[in-house]
């Protein structure tokens, strides 16, 4: 069975790599206000297997213990990233990325 | 062997998932796309031997930040009309998606992780278990804790006054 292969670390983290990949792709290239933001939190999580993935390698739970953390602060970012699409969509009646420019220099 | 399998099916479904999240034009399928991929995410965690991460990501992702966003989005009730002029072109999110991958995939093909041992290491009794994270929790990491209660409520403030009509 050499098709089943132990999985290692390295499966794991090529695993959040991808994932990371996916988000970043999603906030560069989409203009809707909210998949950017989703694809913001797809990056918090493949960051957060990553501290997952080094916790169970080195048989230590601080990483855990910082990606809850995380999990928290991510709550926190959505809850006032989300007021701000409310607050932004009140201005422009839109949640397109391309009309909030004027921030820009 | 079972967990080889289980990883290659888990991770199947959290990319495949996470890429609907990144490609449906309606935001609504864009969510629900992301509740699976944190379903996903959630048995990976188990996988890794982290039960009360798995279960929290269920909790607090999954049943809390996404049903907030769904909340939000049917809110804000956008117009097929307007969710077809947000429509990215597929050329660029590809290019996107491929330079993401190169430079994320950089320590991979620099080979840097090639140092890292093949063998796990044997876990102690209730590894990544409630009581044994909030031990370490609160015995070596309290004032990031407490740290966090205040952040929450800040952040909780402030969304309150962001989306307050008149100040």
């Amino acid at each position: 069975m050499e098709y089943l292969a132990p999985v290692t670390t390295t499966h794991y983290l090529a695993l959040s790599a991808l994932l990371f990949a996916v988000g970043t792709a999603g906030v560069l290239s989409r203009r809707n206000l909210f998949v950017s933001l989703m694809s913001l939190e797809l990056m918090l999580n493949a960051v957060n297997l990553t501290l997952a993935v080094f916790s169970r390698a080195n048989g230590d739970e601080t990483g855990q213990v910082l990606a809850l953390f995380v999990v928290a602060v991510a709550a926190a970012e959505a809850c006032v990233g989300l007021a701000i699409v409310i607050a932004l969509y009140r201005l422009k009646e839109s949640v397109d990325l391309d009309l909030f420019r004027s921030l820009k220099g | 062997m079972i967990e080889t399998i289980l990883f290659y099916s888990l991770g199947t479904v959290l990319l495949g998932s996470g890429l609907l999240v990144i490609t449906r034009t309606n935001p609504l399928a864009s969510a629900i796309a992301m509740v699976v991929a944190f379903g996903a995410l959630a048995g990976v965690y188990g996988l890794l031997s982290a039960g009360l991460l798995a279960v929290l990501q269920v909790l607090v992702y999954a049943g809390g930040i996404m049903v907030l966003m769904v909340f939000v989005i049917m809110l804000l009730d956008l117009r097929a009309k307007d969710l077809e002029s947000m429509k990215g072109k597929w050329t660029t999110a590809l290019l996107c998606l491929l330079g993401c991958l190169g430079v994320a995939g950089t320590p991979f093909w620099m080979g840097a992780l090639s140092g890292l041992p093949s063998a796990k290491p044997a876990l102690k009794e209730g590894f990544g278990g409630l009581a044994s994270l909030g031990e370490t929790i609160f015995a070596s990491h309290l004032f990031p804790f407490e740290m966090l209660s205040m952040l929450l409520l800040a952040a909780v403030v402030g969304a309150l006054v962001l989306s307050k009509k008149k100040l």
